[in-house]
């Protein structure tokens, strides 16, 4: 019964999420002079039942519901909305949602397909560094996502003002420097989270097997994203590499967070796989 | 009553004729009371602009409202009557209100959704209420016009994107900058354009102003004029680190800002991006200067570009916006229609109620004392016959008509009635 209601729930969000993304792409194309907020209140709904698939795994399984790829998957995009309604209120960005909601669809689309049984986590990470270690991966992995998106709006726009042609999404979108600033400081949120995530998974691994570093594939390609975000840090604090070329790195950044994420778990295996 | 348009605007005539016929200033208010003191019209409402020159009236009879009109003009202005004829344009009923709508939401207008007729027409209304020139008709069709001018507004893209050079780029800046504010800007060179477009960045809040200019008193006067900072024409190059948005207009035959000046400012400026905006002719700045990261630059022909597109854009807005007028003629007519049947229908009503009841007491008398209930039963056949036959006209008096005022000249005809008009 628990179970059923829960896949009812995960299909629920998956289909609004769905008809979000749809009507997001809409909006791009739509003439109108306002955005409308369908998609928002469609994304809203799905977030609702999102929500409630994830407290009935939560209360069922005893931990937070990411040990399995469904599980993951799911916590990812829900994570990433999150973000995305913060910086919704907080900023009113004009199309946000059209681009983000795809991601998020995506992601959601990607858990449906795995596995959806709840397992118990295994003894040996039992552990409050576990809830820790995850809250930073994840959030660290959505701040990544939402600045690939913001640096997709960006790049648009960048196309639009130096192209001198300007299209309908012109109006709509944001200006470059709003784009840009929201982009550096997802990114100096998301790196900080990341650093966090891998300096607790460090002390747990510790606690848990002995030893802090053990070149498992999931640690090398945490590290690898880790440099690459540096690098973006460093690139534009040193050299300004601001604007476009921040932008495109952002997406590169996220196509790596993205391989880290499935790449790791599908092809090369290792103790974060979670099945 | 029937609602008259009769004016000039800069499609039918030219700017000699137009200034010849404007009542400028003071010359306004003398002429609304005059027209309201000649009895030619009934209401009255004089608009008087630049680009046009309107009377909207509310007459008894249309003809003699525009000979009266016409020939106020001419007096007033003293012009001749062959000259005006040749210029003006008369609307009448539903076109006059048709016209009038058009105005209102710049859809008359000679760029098309600007925004200052609509106050140039609320601040005539105001005049003509101050000398009480106007009735219920115009009182509501001004209102109505305001109400439609705003539907338009908020319902289409009439007057959303920028539809002149300085305009053009400031919303171009405010896609690249977030807050114009807190930029700093420079204007090199001067000229009429140049200048109009930092007078509009200054209104966008932008404080930080730096000047410059080949003579350096025309430098001061303009630094004077928009509160900024002299800067020697030989050195402005090495300002441009602080600097985020450059308009430059000067008459040098060449270039005056390099490609490699630029590339090396934005070293200085960790990046930072700028905006450019070159309005010389020939052009002062390197076009390959927009290849560069985080430079924006734009030409006069790129930027007469997007306010070309703007201007089809809007042409393509107009035409839901006629739609919107359309709609709004309809139930502005339906208006009028009841307020001109509604006297005769109540005299008509009356009418039959007086002829009712005259008879019906006559034939009381006549058969004498009777039961309660038998009266009641005569009386209920007289009010039916009369209601039947008076629903017929009355309905169709109500429906929107063509020919409604022949109708009712006619139902007064036929039934004797001689009421007044309102």
């Amino acid at each position: 019964m628990q179970i059923e209601t829960n896949v009812l729930l995960f299909e629920l969000a998956l289909t609004f999420y769905f008809i979000a993304t749809i009507s997001g792409i809409i909006e791009i194309f739509r003439g109108e002079k306002n955005t409308s907020k369908v998609t928002l209140y469609l994304s809203m709904a799905g977030f609702a039942f999102h929500t409630a698939n994830i407290a009935i795994r939560y209360v069922e399984g005893g931990h937070i519901p990411v040990t399995n790829m469904h599980e993951a998957t799911s916590f990812f995009s829900w994570c990433v909305l999150i973000l995305f309604f913060v910086h919704e209120f907080k900023y009113k960005l004009g199309l946000l949602s059209s681009f983000i909601m795809p991601i998020v669809f995506l992601l959601m689309f990607s858990a449906s397909i795995f596995p959806r049984e709840i397992k118990a986590l295994s003894p040996v990470l039992q552990s409050y560094w576990f809830g820790i270690h995850v809250v930073f991966a994840f959030l660290g992995d959505a701040s990544f996502a939402m600045a690939c998106g913001i640096g997709i709006m960006y790049l648009i726009q960048e196309r639009n003002v130096k192209s001198k042609h300007l299209s309908m999404l012109f109006q709509k979108l944001p200006s470059l420097q709003t784009l840009d600033e929201i982009n550096y400081h997802l990114v100096t949120l998301g790196f900080p989270l990341l650093t966090l995530s891998m300096i607790t998974g460090v002390i747990w691994a510790n606690s848990a097997w002995g030893t802090y570093w053990r070149w498992d594939p999931k640690e090398v390609w945490s590290l690898i994203t880790w440099l690459v975000y540096a690098l973006v840090l460093h690139l534009r604090l040193t050299s300004g590499w601001r604007g476009k070329k921040a932008a495109i790195l952002s997406i590169i950044g996220f196509a790596i967070v993205i391989f880290a994420f499935f790449g790791v778990s599908i092809i090369l295996k290792g103790r974060h796989v979670f099945m | 009553m029937n609602i008259l348009v009769i004016g000039l605007n800069h499609k039918t005539a030219p700017i000699e004729v137009r200034e010849k016929v404007a009542f400028d200033g003071p010359k306004l208010g003398e002429a609304i009371k005059l027209l309201k003191g000649s009895h030619v019209v009934k209401e009255s409402i004089i608009l008087s602009t630049c680009n046009r020159v309107e009377i909207y009236a509310g007459v008894s009879d249309l003809d003699s409202g525009v000979e009266g009109i016409k020939g106020f003009l001419a007096d007033f202005h003293k012009v001749q009557r062959d000259l005006l004829d040749r210029s003006l344009y008369i609307h009448k009923g539903a076109d006059a209100i048709r016209h009038m709508y058009r105005v209102a939401s710049s859809l008359d207008s000679m760029v098309v959704g600007e925004p200052q007729i609509l106050g140039q027409l609320k601040d005539a209304f105001d005049l003509a209420l101050e000398n009480k020139t106007t009735g219920v008709i115009l009182n509501k069709l001004m209102r109505k016009s305001v109400s439609v001018a705003k539907r338009i507004r908020t319902e289409t893209k009439i007057a959303e994107s920028a539809v002149s050079i300085s305009f053009a780029a400031i919303e171009l800046a405010k896609k690249i900058f977030d807050d114009l504010a807190s930029k700093s800007f420079m204007l090199i060179g001067a000229g009429e354009m140049a200048e109009l477009a930092a007078k509009h960045l200054i209104n966008c809040g932008v404080q930080d102003v730096l000047v410059t200019n080949r003579t350096i008193a025309r430098a001061e006067e303009l630094a004077q004029e928009f509160h900024g900072k002299v800067v020697p024409f030989e050195s402005f190059v090495n300002e441009l680190q602080h600097t985020d948005i450059v308009i430059c207009s000067t008459g040098a035959p060449h270039y005056i800002l390099l490609k490699d000046q630029v590339h090396k400012t934005m070293k200085e400026r960790k990046q930072k991006p700028m905006f450019i905006i070159d309005i010389s002719v020939p052009r002062n700045i390197e076009p390959q200067i927009n290849d560069l990261d985080n430079v924006y630059l734009y030409d006069v022909d790129s930027l007469q570009g997007i306010v070309e597109t703007n201007i089809q854009e809007r042409a393509k807005e107009a035409d839901k916006a006629e739609r919107i007028v359309d709609e709004e003629i309809g139930s502005f007519l339906q208006w009028t229609a009841s307020l001109t049947a509604t006297p005769t229908i109540v005299a008509l009503r009356n009418k039959a109620e007086e002829i009712r009841k005259a008879e019906f007491e006559k034939t009381l008398k006549k058969l004498g004392p009777m039961e309660e209930e038998k009266i009641k039963a005569i009386e209920y056949l007289t009010i039916s016959i009369v209601n039947k036959l008076i629903h017929p006209p009355t309905t169709v008096l109500k429906e929107e008509n063509e020919n409604r005022d022949e109708l009712i000249a006619v139902i007064k005809k036929l039934y004797g009635i001689n009421g007044e008009e309102e």
